[in-house]
């Protein structure tokens, strides 16, 4: 498809002139159907994705030993067969498997997501109160790791098996052999055992008052309320856990956007503008960065499972209340609903992150929609 | 269907350099060989690949000879709790007054095995049906492939979170957890593999010299899609023991007094003075890790050339 794709594009805007009393060249409108129809069919298979990560929760609900009526019925109430079939017939476990998983959807649908065994909330008003707090670590690191990861793969791709190269990949690979929840030990040893120059953990001090829930994470609210103060002290709170994301997430990004910039420094045109010559920061800035980032773009949906991984492990370290925590919580106190809860939420945002990278890849690249 | 972002969560480099299984191999007659380059670099790296081998090596020793290395019973106190490392407990003991050095030796007897265990179930299954899937195509392809789409819609430790503490936390639920999560890597990569095979012209010179569709399945396509899934199992070698050692972390692991690296970490992580009960046992993972790794990222140097000329 590359090799016929770019000629007749080329073609077409200079054979036909643009009307002239159209909007725009008739070029532009051709790509737009195209990329309308690439969109379209990328929320299709999103949403059947969806769909089908729903019946894989329910049925690992079912395959779950036990029985919900011996776990939430007292025992004098399990002896009694009229009560329990009455539970059975309340919650709809008398009926057929696909009933059954309808009903499933059906609260899924109004948000229902259970009761957590070990908050007594609905998993829902849990998950809103601790997604923020997830957020205000995931954001940042993100930002952070795809700045650091692109300079350095870059650094290190123009400095091809020179020291910096070597240097750069190597601290890669240790970092990616590195247990993230071990680094951060170490990190919260040495910064705050040792240096105290850190927080313990948590998200504010505890002589502090939480600003008041309007994002839910703590930095923008403070200033949302004009609160330097508080604002200063949640920052200092994100401090490590946010250098530990960070430091995991662009060990796993650098191969992949040192390789991008390798197979762009190698094209004839990036040769070519050498030859012509112009500076080589020039060169790097417009050429190479700017074709290499549209790679880059994809490797931004590993970056983003990398992170949801990182915080389930790390905010248990760092005392900090979001879903990882909660998460962690649910699995040790085998809480079904709100693993479950926890479970379907982070596949959610998965997939529709991932959706939105394709898309954004398919904008940028015009090959990518054909295809 | 292979968007850019589907597929990848474990190795995606391995998908994109180690898939052409007829350039792996060599399989087409023309294709230039690259150049063999003996600069210091390619020594420095086979430097390092003995490196790797050596401290796996010394692993597997310690994984087989952990009772007539280690000083003391890794499951029972002996000496007093907490004790920093000293002359009679080189790296201390941890809160049950257990000696750590023991309790890793002893580790490496789970995190070895399960992790090969991990890595050799999830090639099995995975590259069956990866196998399978490429080679009927139509609707056993689409499902399958969609299956995969299913499992890459969770981050992979979530998921495996999710199916152990469902089915409740042993050794070996999580890796039947993690073998879940892996699995689909490499039906991917072997189907891609058995594509390219098939579409290529020495499969269908032999189907014209009357070679059956069952003849040419074990003699063609399964020995050249082995390649890939070999440089994939490799790789993920190092990640199945980060993975083993997060779950127990969580405590979804092999069940408590057992001497578990991620648990380990995890009993000390709550009282940083007690530095040596957590930090200890990192660098036992940390160093395991690394030596799979180094060697994984040698055995696709030696399986695919063209990563060679990248790299």
């Amino acid at each position: 498809m590359t090799a016929t794709q770019p000629p007749a594009a080329g073609l077409i805007p200079a054979a036909e002139p643009p009307a002239a009393d159209g909007p725009g060249p008739a070029a532009t409108t051709r790509p737009s159907r195209t990329l309308l129809r690439f969109v379209g069919k990328k929320i299709l298979i999103t949403a059947a994705l969806l769909f089908g990560v729903t019946i894989l929760t329910f049925l690992l609900v079912q395959a779950v030993p036990g029985d919900p009526a011996n776990t939430n019925l007292s025992e004098t109430a399990q002896q009694n067969p009229e009560i329990v079939a009455a539970y059975r017939a309340k919650w709809g476990l008398d009926r057929p498997l696909p009933m059954q998983y309808l009903t499933y959807l059906n609260n899924l649908i109004h948000g229902n997501l259970g009761t957590s065994q070990s908050t007594g909330d609905s998993v829902l008003a849990d998950l809103k109160k601790y997604v923020p707090a997830t957020l205000e670590l995931a954001i940042p690191a993100m930002i952070l790791s795809l700045l650091i990861s692109v300079g350095l793969g870059l650094w290190a791709a123009v400095r091809k098996d020179r020291a910096a190269d070597h240097t750069i990949r190597g601290a890669a690979l240790v970092g990616l052999s590195t247990p993230s929840f071990w680094l951060a030990i170490v990190v919260l040893y040495v910064f705050f055992y040792l240096l105290g120059v850190a927080p313990n953990g948590g998200r504010l001090s505890t002589q502090l008052t939480p600003p008041r829930q309007v994002t839910g994470m703590y930095t923008i609210d403070a200033l949302l309320q004009g609160r330097p103060i508080a604002f200063r002290d949640a920052l200092w709170h994100l401090m490590l856990p946010v250098l530990v994301l960070t430091a995991l997430t662009v060990s796993i990004l650098i191969r992949f956007v040192r390789s991008a910039m390798l197979e762009v420094l190698d094209q004839d045109y990036i040769k070519a503008a050498y030859a012509k010559g112009l500076p080589r920061w020039t060169v790097l800035r417009r050429h190479v960065l700017r074709a290499g980032l549209v790679q880059v773009v994809t490797v931004a949906g590993l970056a983003f499972a990398s992170l949801l991984s990182g915080t389930v492990l790390i905010e248990q370290i760092y005392s900090w209340p979001g879903i990882g925590q909660y998460a962690y919580r649910a699995a040790l106190n085998l809480d079904l609903p709100a693993i479950m809860g926890v479970g379907l939420f982070v596949a959610l945002v998965y997939t529709v992150v991932n959706l939105l990278i394709d898309i954004l890849y398919g904008i940028i690249d015009p090959r990518i929609r054909v295809s | 269907m292979s968007t850019p972002t589907n597929a990848p969560q474990i190795a995606p480099d391995v998908m994109a350099e180690a898939l052409p299984a007829r350039r792996l191999f060599g399989l087409r007659p023309g294709a230039p060989r690259p150049e063999r380059r003996r600069s210091g670099r390619r020594r420095h790296a086979r430097g390092l690949t003995v490196v790797a081998i050596g401290i796996l090596a010394c692993w597997a020793i310690v994984a087989i000879a952990a009772p007539l290395l280690a000083p003391h019973d890794p499951l029972a106190q002996s000496g007093p709790y907490y004790a920093p490392p000293s002359g009679a407990h080189w790296l201390g003991t941890d809160q049950l007054g257990r000696d750590i050095l023991t309790r890793i030796l002893y580790g490496a007897r789970l995190s070895l095995p399960l992790a090969v265990v991990i890595v050799a179930l999830a090639l099995l299954i995975g590259g069956t049906l990866g196998l399978v899937a490429g080679y009927l195509g139509r609707w056993v392809d689409e499902v399958l492939m969609r299956l995969t789409d299913l499992v890459f819609a969770f981050p992979p430790i979530i998921l495996a979170m999710v199916v152990t503490a469902a089915f409740g936390p042993s050794a070996r639920n999580a890796v039947l957890a993690l073998v879940l999560v892996s699995w689909p890597t490499y039906a991917r990569v072997v189907r891609s593999a058995v594509l390219s095979i098939r579409s290529s012209d020495f499969l269908s010179a032999s189907r014209l010299l009357g070679v059956g569709p069952w003849r040419a399945l074990w003699r063609d396509v399964v020995p050249n899609s082995v390649g890939p899934s070999v440089v994939l199992a490799s790789l993920e070698l190092g990640n199945a023991v980060l993975m083993l050692a997060s779950l127990s972390f969580l405590g979804l692991g092999p069940r408590p007094p057992a001497p578990e690296w991620g648990a380990m970490i995890a009993a000390g992580s709550n009282d940083l003075s007690k530095w040596w009960v957590s930090i200890i046992p990192g660098i036992a993972i940390l160093t395991v890790v690394l030596a799979f790794n180094l060697l994984g990222d040698a055995v696709r140097d030696w399986l695919d050339p063209r990563s060679r000329s990248r790299r």
